[in-house]
């Protein structure tokens, strides 16, 4: 399979282009944080991505989805965060859906998410720096478990509808065996959300489970073996969490290009500037190698490779690095005026930390890599 | 099973059984590499015999035309077979300037009688090729060469002098830029072919801080050039030149990616700082800076395939090159700054087994020419700065 996006994904990326930046431009975000929206992103918004399927992307035909791969949804996510909209499509249509896939669960929840009327969050994190490891308890209770402890950096925890917990049923705390992944209906008894305001204006809940009820029914996969299920949800949020980093990056790049082709200084365009040109060609390509990791890992996550796993590591940690130098560059190119609220290019720089945070940063998945690698 | 299920199964089988063993080993040292030509004397038995049974095929090109001693495959074929070779670590059986270089140029400019020439004997690896470009004032500025190219009828009158001719005391024929109108910059420059046996000829290697001589000056005394070795039209040298420049900055950049069997620099720190009980090498910020290196040259990796996969749709900007040939040779000299930092004193020893005989510190200072060979990594930057951003003159 030839590493460049084929005829059809093209097609989809002209689609979703034309429409998130027609109905989900900067502005749109800036417009939900000047009027301290507290829901975190727009649900008509979420209500039309469903109308045009994109809430099913992952999801197989015969259940009712697109049938897509992590290529398509990365398409969508590259979009989503050149634009910066606020979305739940990463954890409800992306590393939700794959977590959900192939369980038991996945009948529960799939028809709300396809609708729209279902979102997701992702209870993962439970320190300020992501770990693969899971120590919060859930004891088995009755017929089920109850669960206590706390989670943290969860995007839409305050508001979604789903809540897929990973908790440590057996075993201590580095395991692989002995995690299970749950699936918690926002209204558990026990269950409070605090939701926190980020840098980049968006929201993450601190998530405290109380003594969370939750059935039997509620485990998704095998009770122990949640690592499986967890894996699936970790490889999709890493990659869609690339994809948006690339949207957020090339944004940022597209951006400060153009800026340079029209801030005169001394007389002339600064674009004309060798000491700029040659940082900019040097961002161009951090990125383009960048863009490279990111298709890689989609495709390899696509055809079910051994060797994904891998790849979203060094896509992960290679977006991080070249959106950061990308948002960096562009607000020390833009001068003064990149410094403002009134201009975008700082939104840039801010969502790009987040995103940067998610799922592991730069330096998690190089040490990953590394211990893979046997040093 | 499709054609091509068909073509990678048989690949497979062919290469299994017609690969030597020795052939699936890295390459220790450029005397392991084969360059053919005239003056190439096998290292082994299993390096002949692996060149004959490519060259045979046609694989030595897989994607050249049948006609001119090709394996006349769709990219798609030509990517299943560096795939497979890659998955039996087999070497490649013939290294060029011909292949990367003059190959693709002729190919696009060359008359139909220098194509079946010239093109059937770089694939047998008959003929050894040098590049005739950088001279004494025309480096970076190499559209400034001077070397001159005298009418004379039917041949030209060529006097001059070549610089940074990689391994020229060791090549068959030469691809040279001369100036055929001093009246115009670019416009003046004509690309000719002419055996480096001619009357008038002489090169002079020269001594690198590595301690190695692969480049040369050259040296041209009234060398007479038959005009039927002129490629493409009389001052229309500089169309194919740039456009050859961009196969040999696609060749160089292949030097950031990591070789095949092992990882020397990650070998390299475990074996002189060792590993702790965690898993982890032991020093840990020699280990992060290996491992974000890593992150780099695995995306560097993928970044090479697209850019391939690219080129053969014609897909790729065609000031892509550039953008490779700048992050793979800032990249190789970043992994050989780490694989000295990971070896230590042992790798500064300049003859020693501790260094493979010298391989590391030579090899650490000869990437320093990476990002100036070739044009430097400043044009390069302009090059992108200007044709793929657009950013103002």
């Amino acid at each position: 399979m030839p590493l460049y996006l084929d005829d059809d994904q093209t097609a989809l990326q002209d689609t979703i282009r034309d429409f998130v930046a027609e109905h989900a431009p900067v502005s749109h975000m800036r417009a939900l944080r000047d009027a301290d929206d507290t829901t975190g992103f727009s649900r008509d918004l979420w209500k039309q991505f469903a109308e045009m399927g994109f809430t099913g992307i992952l999801i197989g035909e015969d259940q009712g989805g697109l049938g897509l791969g992590h290529v398509e949804a990365g398409v969508v996510l590259e979009e989503i965060g050149r634009n910066l909209s606020p979305s739940p499509f990463l954890s409800t249509a992306v590393a939700a859906v794959e977590a959900l896939k192939g369980t038991g669960q996945a009948e529960r929840w799939f028809p709300g998410i396809i609708a729209g009327e279902t979102v997701a969050a992702l209870a993962i994190d439970e320190r300020a720096k992501h770990r693969d490891t899971v120590a919060m308890k859930a004891e088995r209770s009755g017929n089920g478990f109850r669960l206590t402890g706390e989670k943290r950096f969860v995007t839409h925890g305050h508001t979604a509808d789903l809540i897929i917990v990973a908790a440590r049923t057996g075993g201590s705390d580095d395991d692989a065996d002995g995690i299970t992944l749950f699936a918690v209906p926002k209204d558990a008894a026990g269950l409070s959300a605090h939701a926190e305001r980020l840098a980049d204006a968006s929201l993450a809940a601190r998530l405290e489970f109380d003594g969370v009820e939750v059935d039997a029914d509620a485990v998704i996969g095998e009770v122990d073996a949640g690592r499986t299920p967890l894996d699936r949800l970790l490889r999709a949020g890493r990659t869609g969490a690339s994809a948006e980093l690339l949207g957020v990056g090339g944004g940022a790049m597209d951006m400060t290009v153009g800026y340079m082709k029209q801030r005169k200084q001394f007389g002339t365009l600064i674009g004309s500037f060798q000491a700029l040109q040659h940082r900019a060609a040097h961002l161009y390509s951090e990125m383009e190698v960048a863009r490279a990791a990111v298709l890689k890992a989609q495709q390899l996550l696509d055809q079910g490779s051994d060797r994904a796993d891998e790849a979203v590591s060094v896509a992960k940690a290679m977006t991080a690095l070249a959106t950061t130098l990308s948002v960096q560059e562009g607000v020390q190119m833009h001068g003064g005026i990149g410094m403002t609220d009134e201009y975008d290019i700082g939104f840039y720089m801010k969502r790009a930390r987040v995103l940067a945070e998610m799922f592991g940063d730069a330096n998690f998945h190089a040490d990953r890599l590394a211990l893979a690698a046997g040093y | 099973m499709s054609d091509l299920d068909t073509f990678r199964s048989e690949t497979r089988a062919w290469l299994a059984e017609n690969c030597p063993p020795e052939m699936r080993k890295p390459v220790r040292s450029e005397d392991d590499v084969c360059w053919g030509g005239r003056q190439f004397k096998p290292s082994s038995p299993a390096q002949k015999d692996w060149l004959d049974k490519m060259a045979a095929k046609g694989w030595t090109v897989p994607d050249w035309p049948k006609a001119y001693g090709g394996g006349g495959l769709s990219p798609a074929e030509t990517k299943i077979l560096r795939e497979e070779m890659a998955a039996i670590k087999a070497r490649n059986p013939l290294n060029s300037f011909g292949i990367s270089m003059l190959g693709p140029a002729l190919l696009k400019y060359g008359t139909e009688e220098q194509k079946l020439d010239h093109l059937t004997k770089i694939a047998r690896g008959e003929i050894r090729w040098c590049q005739g470009y950088s001279e004494p004032n025309a480096g970076s500025d190499l559209a400034g060469l001077a070397t001159s190219a005298e009418d004379k009828g039917d041949h030209y009158l060529v006097n001059g002098q070549k610089v940074w001719t990689s391994y020229a005391d060791k090549a068959d024929w030469i691809f040279c830029l001369v100036r055929t109108d001093k009246t115009s910059k670019q416009g003046g420059i004509s690309f000719v072919l002419f055996d480096m046996a001619s009357p008038g000829v002489s090169t002079k290697p020269i001594l690198l801080i590595s301690g190695n001589s692969p480049f040369c000056e050259t040296f041209f005394d009234n060398v007479e050039v038959p005009k039927v070795n002129r490629v493409y039209d009389e001052n229309k040298g500089w169309d194919v030149a740039k456009y050859l420049l961009g196969h040999e900055r696609e060749m160089i950049s292949g030097m950031g990616l990591a070789s095949s069997g092992g990882n020397p620099l990650i070998d390299g720190a475990i074996a002189t700082v060792g590993l702790g009980h965690d898993g982890r090498l032991a020093d840990p910020l020699l280990r992060a800076s290996i491992a974000l290196f890593e992150v780099r040259a695995k995306a560097f990796g993928a970044m090479s395939e697209r850019f391939i996969d690219e080129l053969k749709a014609g897909k790729a900007h065609p000031a892509q090159p550039s953008m490779m040939k700048y992050y793979g040779t800032e990249l190789n000299k970043s992994r050989y700054e780490l694989m000295m930092a990971a070896g230590g004193s042992d790798a500064l020893e300049w003859d020693s087994d501790r260094s493979r005989g010298g391989a590391i510190p030579r090899s650490w200072l000869r990437t320093k020419a990476n990002s100036i060979e070739g044009g430097t990594s400043e044009i390069q930057l302009n090059i992108i700065a200007k044709r793929i951003l657009e950013l103002p003159a």
